[in-house]
């Protein structure tokens, strides 16, 4: 049992679907994403929408490559994916500055916030400074009534001002995961 | 046939690239870095074309985003065997997309020609054929001849038929640079511009 699920359940109607609103407004198109839990209400709406296509990929790098090909085409997208992930993507960021294109990405977040897992707390603890140094801008939610004004934030900045941008989802907010025996 | 008997009739990766691309009509072209954004730019500048000069392992990626954007046209990534291995997840994500537009060549000289020459992993054990059609993209096959690459380039023209997958065994020479331009703000504008896509 993961407190992270009983959390995503009992916010069911709330947060997540408020992304997914945001998005939806954007007229965002392709959703690529490697899966996390705390992402996966919204992937779960992702998936039964008839505008936006959801697609699975093997790393996260792939994701932003996908969306410089989306803009070209005429379409804009968002990355899901957990903090482990941007460090996956390094490199591939620099399409942001060299493209020039709407970039937004949602990061749940690992490693902090009372986790259990060391192996997560390494890539966790840089997140934020390995997105900063990539060119990228960070805006964070760590509650759920907050989530809705800087996700608005970060799609406007993403999409009307070209300004590349994370919105990190805080494990406070997305709950912290327990592993039990 | 062996190996050695292939190498004598290894053909010129300008011509297999301006072979694919002579009658392109409305293709989108995406190259990655290297030698195949130098061939494409020898087979004549494109407002079509998305050139890549790094984000190594990507251009697959850039064709599947771009042909999920623009299902009614013809969107083709040339690339080499390099760049190819770096990105071999994203032949897992097309096959799991199956766009029916997007067609990718992989010009294999066995070798990272950009930096001296090395052997690639294609030199010896990597089939990425083989990679292609265990990824779910059925129509995957080693190309040999002019012929084939003609009959490729008909076949990417079907927008309905795809995702296929090629890979043709070239002569490993390094060929005179021909520079692109890269500038990618430009380059991606210029591509938006031709499709309709007013500026921001």
């Amino acid at each position: 049992m993961h407190a992270r699920a009983e959390a995503t359940e009992e916010q069911a109607a709330q947060w997540p679907d408020e992304i997914f609103a945001i998005l939806q407004r954007h007229d965002v198109r392709q959703v690529p994403y490697v899966p996390d839990a705390g992402h996966s209400q919204l992937i779960n709406r992702v998936l039964g929408s008839q505008t936006m296509r959801g697609i699975p990929l093997t790393t996260e790098e792939e994701g932003v490559a996908l969306l410089a090909g989306a803009w070209a085409g005429g379409q804009k997208g968002v990355l899901l994916m957990q903090s482990s992930g941007v460090g996956n993507c390094i490199n591939m960021l620099s399409l942001t500055q060299i493209y020039r294109f709407p970039f937004l990405t949602l990061v749940t977040m690992r490693g902090e916030w009372g986790e259990f897992n060391p192996w997560q707390v390494p890539m966790g603890t840089s997140t934020q400074g390995v997105l900063e140094l990539a060119g990228i801008r960070v805006l964070r939610a760590s509650h759920p009534g907050e989530v809705r004004d800087v996700m608005e934030a970060a799609a406007s900045q993403a999409y009307n001002a070209l300004t590349p941008t994370a919105l990190l989802l805080s494990q406070r907010l997305i709950g912290t995961k327990v592993f039990v025996k | 046939m062996s190996k050695a008997n292939l190498k004598a009739n290894l053909l010129d990766r300008r011509q297999v690239v301006s072979a694919l691309l002579a009658d392109r009509k409305d293709a989108l072209v995406v190259a990655g870095l290297g030698a195949s954004t130098y061939d494409l730019a020898a087979a004549g500048d494109n407002a079509r074309n998305l050139y890549l000069w790094g984000a190594m392992g990507g251009a697959v990626m850039m064709g599947l985003g771009l042909a999920l954007a623009q299902p009614k046209l013809p969107v083709v990534v040339v690339t080499g065997d390099g760049e190819m291995l770096m990105g071999m997840g994203s032949l897992a994500t097309v096959g799991l997309q199956k766009p029916g537009n997007l067609s990718i060549l992989v010009l294999d000289n066995e070798a990272y020609g950009e930096t001296g020459g090395q052997v690639s992993h294609t030199s010896v054990a990597a089939d990425l054929v083989g990679v292609a059609r265990a990824c779910g993209i059925a129509d995957s096959k080693d190309i040999s001849t002019l012929g084939e690459i003609e009959s490729f380039a008909n076949a990417m023209q079907d927008t309905s038929g795809g995702p296929r997958f090629a890979n043709v065994k070239i002569d490993p020479a390094n060929l005179e640079r021909v520079l692109s331009n890269r500038d990618g703000t430009y380059i991606m504008n210029r591509l938006r511009g031709a499709l309709g896509h007013a500026p921001i």
